[in-house]
């Protein structure tokens, strides 16, 4: 099965997610009141490695595993798209310490109100799909 | 073995996992990035029928999909047999600043009060779970992405705009933190 490679890639990330506590509403908070270090070394090793393993990928330019060139898609040169939806988010990630990914380890873990959360969550998409030609990019 | 892994995992230890995670969903051939998901499920509902936005083949991200069962899975993974039943390491000043705000430290990921099925039970415990959610999945779709999309694919590719998205986590977040708290609890 072709998607079963994915289905172990999340489970790895699921239980790394979990088991960091980078799932955790009590660890967001104590990140966004910059009294431990802990998110800030995960964001900061994973940005790190990130950054090493993209620039050798595009240096050595290595291919994926069916043989075609890994592209890196360059984001869309703006401002205000990032900043305003990015600082929505934001108030959401820090209300719920949840990010899109994170929402659904939790309910995994058994955190079932988190569902609540998912439902929002496609609700706030539906809603910037209907109101995207309205808002500034 | 078990027990070992089953200890709190230090932050190296993740930040290497999920920079491993990223660099395997490329040699995949794909983009780590998970709010997309929320768009994907939305066309699968039928939004695409009236907003065009939705409009495109979810099959393309099928792959994201199957990745986000995963995730389910390993938190089920994680909670069931990867528990050392010993309370979260949450530094003393956070524990003093949120009961001051009146939510307890239950030693958990997550405040039952707020995450558990009890929370249910009053309107405004449901209504900060719905609004934060539509926060969430609004900020996201606007800034094209979250954590893993901007703050780590989009940095580690150097991008400017996933940077400035990352400042607007942040500007977000802190104002949560620090200006809406003690008004909503």
């Amino acid at each position: 099965m072709k998607g079963l490679k994915f289905i172990l890639a999340g489970i790895f990330f699921g239980i790394v997610m979990a088991k960091s506590e980078a799932i955790s509403w009590y660890r967001i908070q104590e990140m966004f009141r910059f009294q431990s270090f802990h998110m800030y070394g995960i964001i900061g090793t994973a940005v790190g490695l990130g950054l090493i393993a993209v620039y050798l990928i595009k240096k050595f330019g290595i291919r994926d595993t069916e043989g075609n060139p890994i592209v890196f898609r360059d984001k869309d040169k703006s401002w205000k798209k990032y900043l305003f939806g990015g600082s929505i988010f934001g108030l959401g990630w820090a209300l719920t310490g949840a990010c899109p990914g994170p929402m659904f380890v939790n309910v995994g873990y058994g955190y079932l109100a988190m569902l609540v959360v998912i439902l929002g969550a496609l609700l706030g998409t539906y809603l910037y799909g209907l109101f995207q030609k309205k808002l500034p990019h | 073995m078990l027990e070992f892994i089953s200890q709190p995992w230090p932050w190296y230890i993740s930040g290497i996992a999920i920079a491993f995670i990223m660099i395997l969903l490329l040699l995949y051939g794909k983009t780590f990035g998970l709010s997309s998901n929320l768009k994907t499920v939305c066309t699968i509902l039928g939004a695409g029928k009236n907003v065009e936005f939705f409009n495109f083949d979810w099959r393309t991200q099928k792959w994201n999909l199957y990745f986000l069962l995963g995730s389910v899975i390993g938190g089920f993974i994680a909670s069931t047999w990867l528990q050392n039943n010993e309370p979260l390491q949450l530094s003393a000043a956070t524990i003093r600043d949120i009961q001051s705000l009146g939510v307890s430290f239950d030693g958990g990921l997550n405040p039952a009060q707020l995450f558990g099925i009890e929370a249910l039970g009053s309107l405004k415990g449901i209504l900060l779970l719905v609004i934060g959610g539509i926060l969430i999945g609004f900020g996201t779709r606007y800034a094209g992405g979250c954590t893993s999309g901007h703050a780590i694919s989009g940095l580690s590719n150097l991008q400017i705009p996933s940077l400035i998205a990352v400042i607007g986590f942040f500007a977000g977040g802190l104002l949560m933190t620090h200006f809406l708290f003690p008004l909503i609890f």
